[in-house]
């Protein structure tokens, strides 16, 4: 056979292309099962729910006992500066006419927090519990190269461990810091609102943990719960806002410093 | 460790997520796009005086390209599993175009140097015995023509070819600037100037490369310098030098002019985290001492030595005022956090799978691949012929 190079070529580029589609063709339905389609099993629809969640700062007290409680139940090392949540401490000291805003989450705010200003010099304090957001518009899943992140039907934010290649840009992309590396699994991970708990219709392990009631978890396609009734009369911010993520974690309370 | 963290960081940020080896990324198709966009220069715009490196650029680009994806793999969580981002990527990310791009632009480049050396495989595959008739003849794809009307025939495709080329690599760099231009939860990054600043840095780099490849070359082989050559890519390097600095500093400047919330989190970087390696490496040694120094060139009357030292330095010195740049945006930005209200400070480790040692071992195998194929692929046929 003497084919031309121009034959040659074209030959040549239609076994590329076509190959290339069969195996992406075939990967597609092979993966097609990935968990981003499907509803959990059992009797749970999660047509049914769209889940929001509400921190109430005015009543935090910095016992830190949710971010203990988020690592108990969820495996998340102890041993490493990794958290699904973490408590922030705000205390804004007078210094003339300026104003001095002293931050920070000792090791998530897991084993509480010590006074080391005195204080009579602190005008104002208060602490900020923290979690991944679940945005309705996250940057996190539009960023994932793979689609290893994914949004839920009942809007929750979801890593699917057995896809992600860890390339850690998620991570990169969420403005909130709330994702981290799991070193162990070798991907990108962060809260998932205890979607373990949650789909057979139990409480996230914060929200069960916290003793003076600040985190609310509830269905927003319900009327009736508790993140609803809050919502309904409470004046209510998010953070950034600006960056236009829509986040669903709700809060009463938020001080112009909190970012 | 608790030392190296400023302010409050997000209890998340501690651990630094992309390392040296993403420096390396954008460093290394930078130096692919720019070699590439100097071989067009004579392919596609005719700058005969081009003409004895343009070869030379394509396998320069190549080498580089090859290596390319070994810092993005060896950082993955899973690197077994990167391998999905050709099969099922999800197109909302900046990043999920990636495979497709490199390939699309690895096949032009690999085309390209096939066309502008066919004509001396063939004839090296006519002209030997053994394994190199057979090397050669695979190379050649058994067709043998080189008959005038093949090789103009080769030469329309490669113009045509090289023409898709130079929008292919500004997509390829202009691209991965966009990987960081469009994570908007991150200040440092978040602008839309930051594909065209890592375009024009690739092009300053790439050229600059290639100044002092060809000199190393000319050197060893024992072969005069064109000088011409050497000029002409020069004052390329100059100009591009321009633009580049322009973007630079606009972005900056716009940053400070407009002064949004980030402003205090972004001097802070300005003025302690990256002060040297910003304003002392990337922009004084890096831009302000080659543009002068190519300044200068360009004004002299012979003292061609002299000249051709100065070229080198300049060159030497934008090769590592671009690593610097991407060094300040890569790591830089991770230095801030995302609550703006702190900074950290990246320690390199050499002994780690995200270390020095890695990112060293990945930026020599290149110059080994260029020391290869320029055995097989001789590209210096034209200057032989001069000299
Ligand atoms: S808070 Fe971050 S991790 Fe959570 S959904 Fe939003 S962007 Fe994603
Ligand atoms: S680390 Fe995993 S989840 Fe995150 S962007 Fe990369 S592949 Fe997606």
């Amino acid at each position: 056979m003497n084919l031309s190079r121009r034959e040659f070529a074209k030959i040549g580029c239609r076994i590329v292309i076509g190959a290339t589609a069969g195996t992406a063709m075939i990967e597609s339905i092979a993966t097609n099962g990935i968990a981003a389609e499907n509803s959990p099993k059992g009797d749970y629809n999660w047509k049914e729910h769209y889940w929001g969640y509400l921190i109430d700062t005015r009543k935090c007290i910095g016992c830190g006992r949710c971010a203990n409680a988020c690592k108990l139940e969820n495996n998340v090392p102890f041993d490493e500066p990794v958290y699904r949540t973490w408590v922030e401490r705000y205390r804004i000291v007078n210094k003339g006419r300026e104003e001095n805003v002293t931050i920070d989450s000792p090791n998530g705010g897991i084993n509480g927090f010590t006074d080391d200003i005195p204080a009579e010099q602190i005008k104002k304090a208060f602490y900020v519990p923290k979690i991944c957001n679940h945005c309705e518009n996250p940057p996190c899943v539009q960023v994932c190269p793979v689609g290893a992140t994914y949004s839920t039907e009942d809007g929750v934010v979801l890593v699917d461990y057995n896809y992600c290649i860890g390339c850690r840009y998620c991570i990169q992309g969420c403005p909130y810091g709330a994702r981290y590396f799991n070193t162990e699994k070798g991907t990108a991970d962060k809260c998932t609102w205890c979607y373990h708990r949650i789909t057979k219709g139990l409480q996230p392990a914060c929200v069960e943990a916290c003793p003076v009631g600040a985190r609310v978890f509830g269905d927003l396609k319900d009327p009736e719960s508790p993140v609803n009734k809050i919502l309904d009369k409470e004046r209510i911010n998010v953070l950034k806002p600006d960056l236009g993520t829509k986040p669903k974690v709700y809060y009463v309370g938020l001080d112009r410093e909190v970012r | 460790m608790e030392s190296l963290i400023w302010g409050y960081i997000y209890p998340n940020e501690a651990e630094i997520q992309w390392s040296i080896l993403i420096v390396l990324y954008p460093y290394i198709t930078g130096l692919v796009a720019g070699a590439f966009i100097a071989s067009s220069l004579y392919h596609v715009f005719g700058k005969k005086e081009i003409k004895p490196v343009a070869r030379f650029a394509l396998l320069t680009a190549l080498s580089f390209l090859l290596v390319a994806t070994l810092p993005l793999v060896t950082h993955l969580g899973h690197p077994e599993r990167g391998i999905e981002i050709m099969f099922t990527p999800h197109l909302t990310s900046a990043m999920s175009g990636f495979g497709y791009i490199y390939s699309f632009y690895l096949i032009v480049v690999v085309l390209e140097i096939w066309l502008s050396f066919r004509e001396d495989i063939v004839k090296m595959a006519l002209n030997s015995r053994g394994w190199k008739e057979l090397l050669y003849s695979g190379l050649a794809l058994f067709s043998y023509d080189i008959s005038e009307k093949a090789l103009h025939d080769d030469e329309k495709f490669a113009k045509k070819l090289a023409i898709i080329g130079i929008p292919s690599a500004a997509f390829l760099h202009g691209y991965v600037g966009f990987i960081f231009g469009g994570i908007k939860a991150n200040p440092w990054w978040s602008t839309p100037l930051m594909p065209l600043i890592f375009l024009m840095s690739a092009i300053v780099s790439g050229i600059a490369l290639l100044i002092l490849l060809y000199l190393a070359s000319m050197k060893l082989r024992k072969h005069a310098i064109d000088h011409k050559c050497l000029h002409s890519l020069a004052h390329y390097l100059w100009i591009f030098l321009i633009l580049d600095v322009t973007l630079e500093l606009l972005e900056v400047i716009s940053m400070k002019y407009e002064s949004l919330e980030e402003i205090e989190i972004i001097n802070r970087l300005l003025s302690d985290k990256i002060a040297t390696t910003f304003y002392g490496v990337q922009l004084g040694l890096g831009i302000f001492v080659p543009f002068v120094l190519l300044l200068l060139v360009g004004i002299m009357k012979n003292r061609e030595t002299l000249k051709m030292i100065m070229i080198s330095i300049s060159s030497v010195l934008v090769v590592i005022g671009v690593f610097a740049m991407r060094w300040n945006v890569v790591i830089g930005g991770q230095e801030i956090s995302k609550s703006l209200s702190g900074t950290l400070t990246y320690v390199p480790v050499f002994f780690s799978q995200e270390g020095v040692l890695p990112a060293i071992i990945i930026l020599v195998i290149p110059f080994i691949i260029l020391f290869v194929i320029t055995r097989i692929l001789p590209p210096w046929k034209d200057m032989e012929e001069k000299v």
